[in-house]
C-alpha cells in the first residue's frame, strides 16, 4: 500500500441491516476498503431481563430466560433450572435428565442450523439457508408435539419438565436422525466445500487463541481457535458424563486456525456430535417415570449465591443467582457468551476489508437478544 | 394455467379501474424485513422453505424504499423507537404496517417492568393489522398478511372522497 | 474447592491485609479490599500457580437499600482448569473501584455494563460510557431505589397500558 491515501470515512451499519442478525449497530471507520476501526453499539434490544428477574418468582423467570436467547431457548432455561436446582439441592428423576439432554441437544442442532444458514446468507448463498430451514422445521415439529410451542418453550421446570415425551416421539426422533445425518453431507457439498464460500471465509478474520481467551470468548468460537474447551466434557453437568462424544476443534483445514471457516466447521461437526448424544440418550432413557415427581411445592432456595455455567450453542452460559430466602431472587445475572464474542469483534475485524466484516460477524453467531438482554 | 389454456378468443375484461389497481397491489405487497427480536425468527421461518411467503406474492426486501409493508417483528425498545419511526418515514406511500407479536402490540411480557420497552409500536407509527402471539405461529402471520391483503383490496384510491 | 484457600493464602503473603477473612470459614468466594485490586488482578492473571487467564463474568449487586453495592468477579483458568469468585464491596454514595480493563480485555464491556446498570465508576477505564441504555438516560436502573421514569424523549412508558387489561 502507501501509494494511494484515501481519506478516512466513517460508515454506519445498522441498526437495521439484513446482515447484522438483529438490531446491532456498527460504527466503522474505513481507509478506502480497509477497516481501521470498528465499534459495535449495542442495546437496541435491551429488554430489562435482569430487572424482571428481581420482581418475579423463580418459576416465572423461566420464560424470560427463553426469550433472551430465542434461538436456543431450551439450552437457556436448562442452565437456569440447573442453577436453581443446585441452589435448592434438588435431585431430578433419571427420565427427566435424559429428556432434558435430548431436548438441549436437539435445540443445539436447530441453533447451529440457523447459524450456518444465515452465515451462508451473509456470504451470498441463499439455497443452503432454505435447505437448513427445512431440517430446522422438523426439529421444531418434534418440540411442538412435545410441548406445543415452536420457538419459546417454557419446557424446563425447576425439578422437572412440563410434559413427558409424547407417544411416537422416539420413532419420529430416530427417523429424523437417520435422515438428517445424510443431509449433513448434502450441506457439506453445497456449502462447506463450495469454492466461493471457502474463498470468502477461509483465512479471514483470524482469532488467535490468546486473544480469544483474553476476551472470554467461549463455545464454538473458542474451539474454532483450537482450544479444546467444552463444559459438557470438562465440567460435566447434568448427565453429560455418561455419553461418548468428541469435541471438534478448528485445525485450519482450509486456511489458518481460527478463521471464519474453522468456526463454521466446528459448528457443522458439532451437529454430528449432538446426533451421537441424542442417539445414546434415546437408547438409554428409562421407559417409565413421572416427570413431575420432583417438582418442589414452593421454589424458595435458601440464602446464598451460585455461579453456574452450562454449554449453550454459543458458549459458556453462566447464571449468577443470589437468593435471599424469599420466593423472588435478589439478583439474576446472565453471563452471555455472545456478549463476549461480540466484544472481540473490534479486535479481529480491524485490518480486513469492509465486505469481510459481515462474514466475520456471521461466523461469530451472535444473538442480540442475549447480548442486550 | 392448465385447464384454461388455449380455450378462448382474444378477450377483454371490464372492471372498475380502482378494483383492478387494488387487486394488483394487494397481491404483490413486498414486505420490509424488519426483525427485532424473537418474532423475527418466526418471520424468517415463514419466509423460508416450509411456509414460503412468496406464494402469496410477498417478497422480503431489506430496504424501506422498496417495500410496501413493514412487519414490525419483535420488541421495540426506546433506543430503537426513533429508528423505527425513521424507517417508516422512509417508506414510499402507500404503506402499511403489521405489528407482529405481543411485544409490538402492547409490550407483551415486558410491559410491567420494562423500563426500556416501548409499550406498543402503535404509539409511534400507525398499525394496520395486529398479529397476536408470543411468538405468533407462521400460520397466524400468514393470516394477518391475508387480512392485510383484504384490506388493500377494499381500498378505492382513485375514487373521489365524498 | 481447595483453590479458594490456596488463592487467599497466596494473596495474604503477597499483599498482606488485603483479604477480608470471613466470620465462618467457607469455600465459596474471597472477599477483598478494593485498594490494590488492579495489582492483585495482574498478579492472579500471571502467577504460575493461579493463571486465571479468562475473566468470565462481572456482576454488580445491590444488596438492599441499607447495605451497599458489591462487584463480584468470576475468573477461570483455561490452562489449570480451576475457577474462583472474588467479591469487592463498594459504598452506595460515589461508588468507585479500580478497573481491570487493561488486565483482561474482555473486562472492558463487562465493566461498562456494570457501570450502566449500577453507576459504579471503574477508575482507570479508558472508555466508560453507557453500554446498553441510550447515552442520555438518567439513573441506574438495577439499583433497588430506582424509579421507572414515566416519559423518555416524549415517549410515554406507562406501567399498565390502558384498554388491554
Ligand atoms: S412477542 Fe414474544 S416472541 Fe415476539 S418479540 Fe416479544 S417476547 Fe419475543
Amino acid at each position: 500500500m502507501g501509494l494511494v491515501h484515501a481519506e478516512e470515512m466513517t460508515l454506519n451499519i445498522g441498526p437495521q441491516h439484513p446482515s447484522t442478525h438483529g438490531v446491532l449497530r456498527l460504527k466503522v471507520k474505513t481507509d478506502g476498503e480497509i477497516i481501521s476501526e470498528i465499534t459495535p453499539v449495542i442495546g437496541y434490544l435491551h429488554r430489562c431481563f435482569e430487572k424482571h428477574c428481581e420482581n418475579l418468582s423463580y418459576e416465572q423467570v423461566i420464560p424470560f430466560t427463553d426469550r433472551c436467547d430465542y434461538i436456543a431457548a431450551m439450552n437457556n432455561s436448562f442452565g437456569y433450572v440447573l442453577a436453581v436446582e443446585k441452589l435448592m439441592d434438588i435431585q431430578v428423576p433419571e427420565r427427566v435428565e435424559y429428556i432434558r439432554v435430548i431436548m438441549a441437544e436437539y435445540n443445539r442442532i436447530a441453533s447451529h442450523l440457523l447459524a450456518l444458514g444465515t452465515f451462508g446468507l451473509d456470504v451470498g448463498a441463499y439455497t443452503p439457508f432454505l435447505y437448513m430451514f427445512r431440517d430446522r422445521e422438523r426439529i421444531l415439529d418434534l418440540f411442538e408435539i412435545t410441548c406445543g410451542a415452536r420457538l419459546l418453550y417454557n419446557y424446563m421446570w425447576v425439578g422437572g419438565v412440563s410434559h413427558d415425551l409424547p407417544l411416537g416421539f422416539m420413532e419420529a426422533s430416530y427417523r429424523f436422525l437417520d435422515e438428517f445425518e445424510k443431509n449433513i453431507n448434502e450441506y457439506h457439498n453445497i456449502l462447506s466445500y463450495n469454492k466461493i464460500f471457502i474463498e470468502r471465509s477461509a483465512d479471514v478474520g483470524i482469532m488467535p487463541k490468546d486473544v480469544a481467551i483474553d476476551y472470554g470468548v467461549t463455545g464454538p468460537n473458542l474451539r474454532g481457535s483450537g482450544v479444546k474447551w467444552d463444559l459438557r466434557k470438562d465440567e460435566p453437568y447434568s448427565i453429560y458424563n455418561r455419553f461418548k462424544f468428541d469435541v471438534p476443534v478448528g485445525t485450519g483445514i482450509m486456511g489458518s486456525v481460527g478463521d471464519c471457516w474453522d468456526r463454521y466447521w466446528v459448528r457443522a461437526e458439532e451437529m454430528q456430535e449432538s446426533i451421537k448424544i441424542i442417539r445414546q440418550a434415546l437408547d438409554k432413557i428409562p421407559r417409565e417415570g413421572n416427570v413431575h415427581e420432583a417438582l418442589p411445592k414452593k421454589v424458595r432456595p435458601p440464602k446464598g449465591s451460585i455461579y453456574f455455567r452450562t454449554e449453550s450453542p454459543r458458549g459458556d452460559l453462566g447464571y449468577y443467582i443470589i437468593s435471599d430466602g424469599t420466593p423472588t431472587p435478589l439478583r439474576v445475572k446472565m453471563r452471555s457468551p455472545a456478549f463476549t464474542a461480540l466484544s472481540a469483534l473490534s479486535e479481529i475485524a480491524t485490518g480486513w476489508m469492509l465486505s469481510d466484516v459481515l462474514v466475520i460477524l456471521g461466523s461469530l453467531d451472535i444473538v442480540l437478544g442475549e447480548i442486550d438482554r | 394455467m392448465g385447464f384454461l389454456e388455449n380455450r378462448f378468443e382474444d378477450n377483454i375484461i371490464t372492471a372498475k379501474l380502482d378494483q383492478i389497481l387494488s387487486w394488483a397491489r394487494s397481491t404483490s405487497a413486498w414486505y420490509f424485513q424488519f426483525g427485532l427480536a424473537c418474532c423475527a425468527i418466526e418471520m424468517m421461518a415463514t419466509a423460508a422453505s416450509r411456509h414460503d411467503l412468496e406464494r402469496i406474492g410477498m417478497m422480503p426486501r431489506s430496504s424501506p424504499r422498496q417495500a410496501d409493508v413493514m412487519i414490525v417483528a419483535g420488541t421495540v425498545t426506546l433506543k430503537m423507537a426513533s429508528r423505527v419511526k425513521l424507517l417508516y418515514d422512509q417508506m414510499a406511500d402507500p404503506k402499511y404496517v403489521i405489528s407482529m407479536g405481543s411485544c409490538a402490540n402492547s409490550g407483551g411480557p415486558y410491559s410491567r417492568q420494562g423500563y426500556h420497552v416501548l409499550k406498543g409500536v402503535d404509539q409511534i407509527i400507525p398499525v394496520d393489522v395486529y398479529v397476536p402471539g408470543c411468538p405468533p405461529r407462521p400460520e397466524s402471520l400468514i393470516e394477518g398478511l391475508l387480512k392485510l391483503q383484504d384490506k388493500i383490496r377494499k381500498e378505492r384510491p382513485l375514487t373521489k372522497k365524498k | 474447592m481447595i483453590i479458594n484457600q490456596k488463592v487467599s493464602d497466596i494473596l495474604e503473603v503477597k499483599f498482606p491485609g488485603v483479604v477480608i477473612l470471613p466470620d465462618e470459614p467457607h469455600n465459596d468466594f474471597i472477599q477483598i479490599h478494593p485498594e490494590k485490586w488492579k495489582e492483585i488482578a495482574k498478579f492472579i492473571k500471571t502467577d504460575s500457580e493461579l493463571k486465571f487467564d479468562s475473566c468470565q463474568c462481572i456482576t454488580g449487586v445491590d444488596l438492599g437499600i441499607e447495605d451497599g453495592l458489591e462487584v463480584r468477579y468470576n475468573f477461570h483458568s483455561m490452562q489449570l482448569k480451576h475457577k474462583i469468585e472474588i467479591r469487592i464491596a463498594v459504598e452506595r454514595k460515589n461508588p468507585s473501584i479500580p478497573s481491570i480493563e487493561q488486565v483482561w480485555r474482555g473486562a472492558n464491556w463487562l465493566e461498562r455494563e456494570v457501570y450502566d446498570m449500577y453507576g459504579i465508576r471503574f477508575k482507570g477505564h479508558r472508555d466508560l460510557r453507557r453500554m446498553l441504555l441510550p447515552d442520555d438516560w438518567k439513573g441506574w436502573p438495577l439499583r433497588k431505589d430506582y424509579k421507572t421514569p414515566n416519559i423518555y424523549n416524549g415517549m410515554k412508558i406507562p406501567k399498565v397500558r390502558k384498554g388491554w387489561d
